[in-house]
């Protein structure tokens, strides 16, 4: 057991329970708390995989701005807590963890079926060069400058498609 | 070498994808049925991630952050848009926003 | 010259532009007329000089072709627009747009002050324009064009005065009704092209004609083609049967009667049965027929003319009747006599009518020659111009009718038979005592108005125009002087056509035995046939008016017959149109239209209503329906992935 593994475990374990936790708590603020949580263990998942720039955006983006912006929505609208959320009374619940059980057992048979990791043979040196901010810099002003370009642009779009929506109304 | 099994990282991304399908089909809030919708996609980037680096190829990661630029863009708007409907119907219980019917 | 003939075409064309758009801008009657005058006008000037600069030709150098644009292409059919100048259309252009030009310089003073001046002259320009594409059309598609083109001019004309009663219904019955009457002509012209198309494998003209003359005579195509072909001349040209929409399309203007529905129009059928003499030679059943036909309508429309009060009507009938004579002529093979009889008629009918309009306009819209009487002394210009006309269409030696019919009567005993001959005498006769009972009962006797009608002489841009005419009707027979009277040099008319006709005359195989004296003698026998009914007609009319009475009473059978024009309207209504209007309203309306064709339309909308209905009980507006539904169909996609690894 490696000290990777262990970590590997830790995280894992980690980012599937608060990720159970967190559509089961009641109360949504806990669960924007949880998915915080969640998102920081992923975070460590991808220093694991030698994936630093992506590690840092998850958690200066995700865990950082957008889910601020959730926590922000939350305390405005003041929503209620859902009561009933586990009593399962409501025959879609049982319908809704059925099907995702599927899914779920569906991809991890594809998974195992297949067994990628037969075929990859992985090159440590390459994904740690592969993951640094300089290599993916290069990638996004390079090879992916257009789709760059159009992301900022979707960026603009959206704050402008935000304000209009959220503003009361326009003199 | 890594020695941790590429399969073990994608059970775990298509667990939290069935989580997130889960959530968003249980859960009546809408602002937590969107954070579920948060969880699928980071799933999904976990894949991309582990992909990425096993192959030593960027690619996955470049696709990884505009991911999360859209997502960023996403949330903003359906934010603003759950914003909107609640001074309308001063809900966000997705039941009764049922408007888009016959 | 010739290269620029479309110009004849062209004007007339940018004249009606000018006036159907901008003529109610304008106002000013002057302007109207002279623009829509002096196009036609231009035209006669243009075709008179192509006429001159094709008379200084070598005789096998006078046919052109003028090209002017690919029409139409489509796999191996193309047709161009073309026109074809050669002898025969230079002579009906020249007729068309002179004599149209007479009447558009006439209309200007008969048309004043009606409230839609400008129209008139627009529509006049239109049906100079159809009228010179049929006549210089190089090929079916063209002259089917003009065809189509004067039929419709004719409509609008008829029913010019739509606000106008006419008879038992409108005018605009009328004009229904000759348009109706047209199309069925229409349609067997129609299946004669497309037949001609089959056959020949070409639509153009010379290629046609090329090949028809090469073909061996094989009797049943050439006579189906000929039969189409004279079926749509029928409709046209008003021949029997299908001659009911003339008398009727006396409900336009006087000069629409004398232009279109006398002088040009309605000899479109004579000039196409003409055109294609060697389609025509080559069937010779179909000649018989035409030949029947065309003295039958003359003999039965003299009859009908006989006892008609109406002014109008009677020149209609006169007109249907000489129509009879010109297919007569070609049912006989004398085509360039029937080409002749065309030119002269067109002189003197259109001075009839012409003379006609002037009448009624003195006598402020009254048509009914009873209530004439004496208006020689009110309008000598008129009345000289009409005795000269009369003269004319009756045959009084020396005038331009006198040649033309009398040509068309020795063609029809030397190439036809003696009862075709006598039963053409017969109607020369009726012809002659008609015209003057007409003219005795206008211009002389008592006067039969109320007197606080002033009779008056019509202005001079009407007059002007009637004594061009009456010296045309005079002289215009000396270009077809017949062989006996010219001596060497033949008849210039019929030499001048000859080579379009020799073709179908050789085929026919006409040229005649006989001799000198014959032909001089039947002429003897008209001239004395004319001269005994004008008698007549005015010792009855003038003299002892109590005849006419007496013997309409004593054949009040055969006088009712006549002036109800043999019923023929009214069998047409009880046999054919009410039939057609019952079924239509019957079966086509109420089962095929109500019940098939709107069921099926009505059935498909509630087919989908009802399946719109089922299928919207989806649409719950539930977000995690659809979200579910979505899951179902990743599980499906994945399921398939398995299945398919």
């Amino acid at each position: 057991m490696s000290f990777e593994f262990i970590l590997f475990i830790f995280f894992s374990l980690i980012a599937a329970v608060s990720a159970v936790i967190m559509i089961t708590r009641p109360n949504p603020v806990m669960s924007a708390i949880f998915l915080i949580i969640n998102f920081f263990s992923i975070a460590g998942l991808y220093l694991i995989l030698h994936a630093q720039f992506i590690s840092i955006v998850q958690i200066i983006v995700y865990a950082g701005a957008i889910m601020v912006l959730f926590l922000f929505v939350l305390m405005l609208l003041n929503a209620k807590s859902e009561k009933d959320i586990l009593s399962g009374k409501n025959k879609i619940k049982i319908f809704a963890v059925v099907i995702a059980g599927l899914v779920f057992a569906q991809i991890a048979y594809l998974i195992f079926f297949s067994s990628p990791g037969k075929a990859l043979s992985p090159d440590v040196a390459a994904s740690i060069k592969a993951g640094t901010v300089e290599q993916i810099g290069k990638e996004l002003y390079t090879n992916y400058l257009l789709p760059f370009e159009a992301a900022g642009f979707l960026l603009l779009a959206s704050t402008i498609g935000a304000l209009v929506l959220a503003k009361k109304h326009f003199d | 070498m890594n020695i941790i099994p590429i399969e073990y990282y994608l059970v775990l991304s298509a667990f939290m994808f069935a989580v997130g399908i889960t959530g968003v089909l249980i859960r009546k809030n809408a602002i937590v049925v969107f954070m579920c919708i948060e969880l699928m996609l980071n799933s999904a980037n976990l894949a991309l991630v582990t992909f990425s680096s096993y192959l030593g190829n960027a690619a996955g990661q470049v696709f990884v952050f505009f991911v999360m630029t859209v997502a960023a863009a996403e949330s903003a708007v359906g934010l603003a848009i759950i914003i909107a409907i609640f001074r309308n119907k001063l809900t966000v219980n997705i039941d009764e926003i049922n408007i888009f019917k016959w | 010259m010739i290269d620029y003939i479309y110009l004849t075409v062209l004007l007339p064309l940018i004249g009606f532009l000018i006036n159907g758009i901008f003529g109610h801008k304008i106002k000013n009657e002057k302007i109207i007329g002279i623009i829509g005058s002096s196009t036609v006008g231009v035209s006669f000037l243009v075709a008179l000089a192509s006429f001159f600069q094709m008379l200084s030709l070598p005789v096998d150098q006078r046919k052109h072709v003028v090209e002017l644009f690919s029409w139409l292409s489509a796999g191996g059919l193309n047709i161009k627009f073309a026109y074809l100048v050669d002898q025969l259309s230079i002579v009906m252009a020249l007729i068309v747009t002179g004599v149209g030009f007479l009447i558009h310089v006439y209309s200007i003073g008969y048309m004043h002050a009606d409230k839609s001046f400008w129209r008139f002259f627009a529509y006049l320009n239109l049906f100079i324009f159809a009228m010179m594409n049929l006549i210089l059309g190089d090929n079916f598609v063209v002259l089917f064009l003009g065809w189509e083109g004067v039929g419709l001019c004719s409509y609008l004309l008829i029913g010019f005065w739509y606000d106008r009663k006419f008879e038992k219904g409108t005018t605009s019955q009328a004009a229904k009704k000759a348009f109706v009457v047209n199309r069925i002509g229409d349609f067997g012209f129609l299946l004669g092209m497309f037949l001609i198309y089959l056959t020949f494998d070409s639509l153009n003209f010379q290629e046609v004609f090329s090949k028809a003359e090469l073909f061996p005579i094989s009797g049943t195509v050439y006579g189906f083609i000929a039969l189409f072909l004279f079926i749509g001349a029928t409709g046209k040209s008003a021949q029997i049967p299908l001659f009911v929409w003339l008398p009727d399309a006396m409900a336009g203007p006087t000069p629409v009667s004398a232009l279109i529905h006398a002088a040009t129009m309605v000899t479109a059928g004579v000039y196409m049965v003409a055109r294609c003499s060697i389609i025509f030679a080559s069937a010779p059943a179909i000649m018989t027929v035409i030949a029947i036909v065309g003295l039958l309508t003359a003999f039965f429309a003299a009859t009908v003319g006989l006892v008609q009060n109406d002014i109008k009507k009677v020149l209609a009938y006169s007109t249907v009747s000489q129509l009879g004579y010109m297919f007569l002529a070609m049912g006989v093979g004398a085509f360039s006599a029937g080409i002749f009889h065309v030119m002269t008629h067109a002189f003197f009918k259109a001075l009839l009518f012409l003379g006609a309009g002037s009448i009624i306009h003195a006598m402020h819209d009254q048509q009914d020659i009873q209530h004439y009487g004496g208006l020689k002394k009110y309008m000598p210009k008129t009345y000289i111009t009409f005795v000269i006309a009369a003269l004319a269409i009756s045959g009084f030696p020396g005038l331009s009718g006198f040649f033309s019919k009398d040509e068309i009567l020795w063609n029809a005993y030397a190439h036809g038979s003696v009862l075709l001959w006598a039963v053409g005498i017969l109607t020369a006769l009726m012809t002659a005592f008609y015209m003057f009972r007409l003219l005795f009962l206008t211009f002389f006797g008592k006067e039969r108005f109320s007197h606080d009608l002033h009779p008056h002489e019509s202005p001079a841009v009407m007059t002007v125009p009637l004594i061009i005419l009456a010296v045309l009707s005079v002289v215009g027979g000396y270009i077809g002087l017949p062989a006996v009277f010219s001596g060497e040099n033949g008849n210039l008319f019929e030499s001048w056509l000859s080579p379009i006709f020799s073709s179908a005359e050789r085929r026919l195989e006409v040229y005649g035995s006989h001799g000198h004296f014959e032909e001089i003698l039947l002429m003897m026998i008209s001239v004395a046939a004319a001269l005994g009914s004008i008698y007549l007609a005015y010792y009855i009319y003038t003299k002892k008016p109590e005849i006419a009475s007496k013997t309409s009473r004593k054949f009040s059978k055969l006088y009712r017959l006549l002036l109800n024009k043999y019923y023929v309207d009214e069998v047409y209504e009880a046999t054919i149109v009410q039939p057609l209007q019952k079924g239509s309203e019957k079966i086509l309306w109420k089962i095929a239209d109500n019940k098939i064709i709107d069921g099926t339309v009505n059935g498909a909308a509630s087919l989908i209503d009802k399946t719109a209905a089922l299928i919207r009980r989806f649409q719950t507006g539930f977000t995690q329906f659809y979200a579910f539904i979505m899951m179902v169909g990743i599980a499906i996609a994945l399921f398939w992935i398995i299945l398919s690894f």
